[in-house]
């Protein structure tokens, strides 16, 4: 009854806090702008298939895909135990689903086992790749700090998740020959049958029981705490990596978005108006992004999805050639801002309503926020300047994040709202203004070719 | 050999079969106009009737667009858009990657919607319908690497059209390190081209030159006028620009025609 009371307690705090959290992360989201994602429903649900359930992506680099495939699916099969735990916590029962599934549930058990020794193995794999073997992608300066550690707690994390499950159905399987009534048989699980007696058979009945429960407490305690952690970790792509792939942009790689404003402001401009271009008489708002708020949905939500992995940095051609440009980083960075900004709004301080918007005497929301600060206090010019289009980045994610589409907002709001920019790109387009050409040539354009003719 | 502009064509009442796009290299980069006129000879050649927009053309407005500058882009695209639909050019031939993802993915949604095919794309069908024969044998057996451009590759996801080329050639093609998806970037995208690098330990023309060099190949076949500046401009910097050739797959079987 205590255990009872406990249980409901703790995963209704876990639930509560984990609820506030996640609630604030979906209202960061939607900060930013509507993306259109009408178009091509079953391309959609095609990569929520392969790539994000199929995993698809992460085989191009094999070793990491396989070790990950190992936490993936042992993850995927324990919720069944999971789902057995909270039923069990809720009613007092003990192993509520064997009742039920009889032979399958040793068979489901036992595979539970063997995928959660393979976690191990692969936790294991993974803390050595990032603190011993220093894989270059893992230990880039942007992960200096709380990345690092975030990265290595949730592999402690597994570690303990994995021990409780162990040493639950290890202790459990010495307790069903001891007190058979208490603890009723369900067949011989794959591997606690063999190391459950070797470990703990020569333990007491008492010790056997308290086992038994710590395990079980320490497997829905790491899950809990998992649940509550994960909005304030790298780590939400477990779940993010469905709704990002669907969302992807599928359009064309090579089709920037168009900006409907600009294009007729120039028709206009140039008398090429036709019976479909609105005229805005002249009032332009500010191109491009200087903010997470000029951001598309899409753009913040693949900045929550990100896991840090760095695959899209490792491929990315500035960073390799030692400039400050990491596509990683640009997302993170995204995200960080996005936090900071939607923590400002839940303290309601009236100090983040922006000058020109106080007169009105409003409440704080994020369509007045202004702190002073914007998205370039965390993305250098630098980075921006760097980045040479290749679409590297985009090819590398797994789940399927675009860090280029935001590096171009970046670089419109500089260009077009700022009249900023590399000054080496000024006679660029002044050349590209006045001569059509990219370059300042006097030259006639078919000048090539008068020459070949004759 | 004779090169109409539309207006020419227009006015001489011939309908052409292609548009070929030069492009702002092709038409005045002096390495570059080689390469249009290679691939000039070739469609010559292959009895393909073609026009140019000469001097109607302008920049696509591809690297201004990705610098930022929506503006200039699309006061650009805008009167080339007009161009083409006043001469109602259908099917667009050009031989810059960059020209092709501007015109292909970009002017749809601008006005202008053609056929639009990348230079190897379309010499690899003139192959394929046997107009355009040619004899193996000058690169036979000899080993050739190919650099894949971003837009043409990852970008566009054409990867099979120029190494087919390659392989009709005879030629032993032994692959970069990095290449289709994986292809590393020369560097010049993204408006690279026209400014000075951001502070870095070195130039990634070089980083994609040093991969040439352990690759061992005596000639680098690409497809992107500015890819070949920079590959070019990489293996002066290790000073083996007399023993690797970077050619564009036209110059590569110009010879061969």
């Amino acid at each position: 009854m205590v255990q009872q009371l406990i249980f409901v307690l703790l995963a209704g705090f876990a639930g509560f806090i984990a609820f506030r959290k996640y609630r604030s992360i979906y209202r960061n989201i939607m900060m930013g702008k509507p993306s259109d994602v009408s178009s091509d429903g079953g391309k959609r649900w095609q990569n929520v298939f392969l790539v994000a359930f199929g995993q698809k992506k992460m085989f191009t680099n094999i070793i990491p895909a396989i070790f990950h495939l190992f936490i993936y699916v042992a993850f995927m099969f324990t919720q069944i135990e999971l789902l057995e735990i909270i039923v069990d916590g809720l009613f007092g029962s003990h192993r509520f689903f064997s009742h039920f599934l009889g032979g399958f549930y040793t068979f489901l058990i036992s595979t539970i086992e063997v995928l959660s020794l393979l976690a191990l193995v692969a936790t294991f794999v993974f803390l050595y790749r990032r603190n011993l073997l220093k894989v270059p992608r893992l230990v880039k300066p942007e992960l200096n700090g709380w990345p690092r550690l975030d990265a290595n707690l949730i592999l402690i994390g597994e570690l303990l998740l994995v021990t409780g499950i162990f040493c639950m159905n290890g202790a459990d399987t010495v307790l069903q020959s001891v007190q058979p009534e208490k603890y009723h048989d369900t067949g011989n699980f794959a591997l606690s049958s063999v190391f459950g007696p070797a470990f703990f058979g020569s333990f007491s009945e008492g010790t056997l029981v308290v086992l038994e429960r710590f395990g079980w407490w320490l497997h829905l305690t790491v899950v809990l705490g998992f649940i509550v952690y994960l909005p304030f970790s790298k780590h939400l792509h477990i779940f993010l990596a469905f709704p990002n792939v669907y969302f992807n942009r599928e359009e064309p790689r090579g089709r920037m978005e168009n900006m409907p404003e600009i294009m007729n402001e120039v028709k206009s401009m140039l008398g090429l108006m036709d019976a479909s271009t609105e005229s805005n008489g002249g009032e332009l708002p500010e191109f491009g992004a200087k903010d997470v708020m000029d951001l598309s949905r899409k753009n913040i939500l693949n900045a929550y999805t990100c896991t840090e992995c760095g695959r899209c940095t490792a491929v990315c051609p500035a960073n390799l050639t030692g400039k400050k440009l990491s596509p990683r980083k640009i997302m993170m960075d995204i995200r960080d801002r996005a936090d900071e900004i939607g923590r400002n709004l839940e303290s309601g301080d009236a100090k983040y309503i922006s000058a020109s918007a106080k007169e009105n005497a409003g409440k704080l929301t994020a369509a007045n926020y202004d702190d002073g600060k914007s998205l370039f206090d965390y993305v250098s010019r630098e980075e921006i300047h760097a980045c040479t289009t290749c679409n590297a980045c985009v090819e590398a994610c797994p789940v399927m994040i675009d860090p280029l589409e935001p590096i171009l907002k970046l670089r419109r709001y500089e260009i077009l709202s700022e009249s900023a920019g590399p000054a080496e790109w000024v006679p660029m387009f002044t050349a590209m203004e006045n001569g059509g050409c990219v370059w300042q040539i006097p030259a006639e354009r078919e000048a090539w070719r008068n020459e070949m003719m004759s | 050999m004779q090169i109409p502009t539309m207006a020419e064509a227009a006015a001489a009442g011939t309908e052409v079969e292609i548009l070929f796009w030069v492009g702002c290299a092709g038409s005045f980069d002096a390495r570059a106009q080689r390469i249009t006129r290679a691939f000039s000879t070739i469609l010559t050649k292959a009895g393909v009737s073609f026009a140019i927009l000469g001097n109607e053309e302008m920049c696509t407005g591809d690297p201004a667009r990705r610098a930022g500058n929506e503006f200039v882009f699309q006061m650009l695209a805008l009167q080339n858009i007009n161009t083409l639909n006043t001469y109602g050019v259908k099917k667009v031939v050009t031989a810059c990657p960059h020209c092709f993802n501007t015109l292909k993915n970009e002017y749809p949604v601008l006005g202008g919607s053609y056929e639009v095919i990348h230079h190897t794309q379309f010499i690899n069908e003139l192959l394929a319908s046997g107009r355009l024969k040619i004899e193996g044998g000058a690169y036979k057996g000899k080993k050739i690497t190919y650099h894949d451009s971003c837009y043409l590759g990852r970008v566009n996801g054409e990867y099979e059209a120029p190494r087919n080329i390659i392989r009709t050639l005879d030629a032993d093609l032994s692959e970069l390190k990095r290449s289709r998806a994986g292809g590393l970037c020369c560097g010049a995208g993204g408006a690279q081209m026209f400014k000075e690098d951001e502070p870095g330990n070195k130039r990634i023309n070089l980083e994609r030159a040093e991969e040439i060099l352990e690759n061992g190949s005596a000639v680098v076949v690409a497809n992107c006028p500015f890819c070949i500046t920079m590959l070019t401009d990489g293996l002066k910097a290790k000073d083996k620009q007399d023993d690797v050739m970077v050619l564009d797959i036209s110059e590569m079987i110009i010879g061969t025609v």
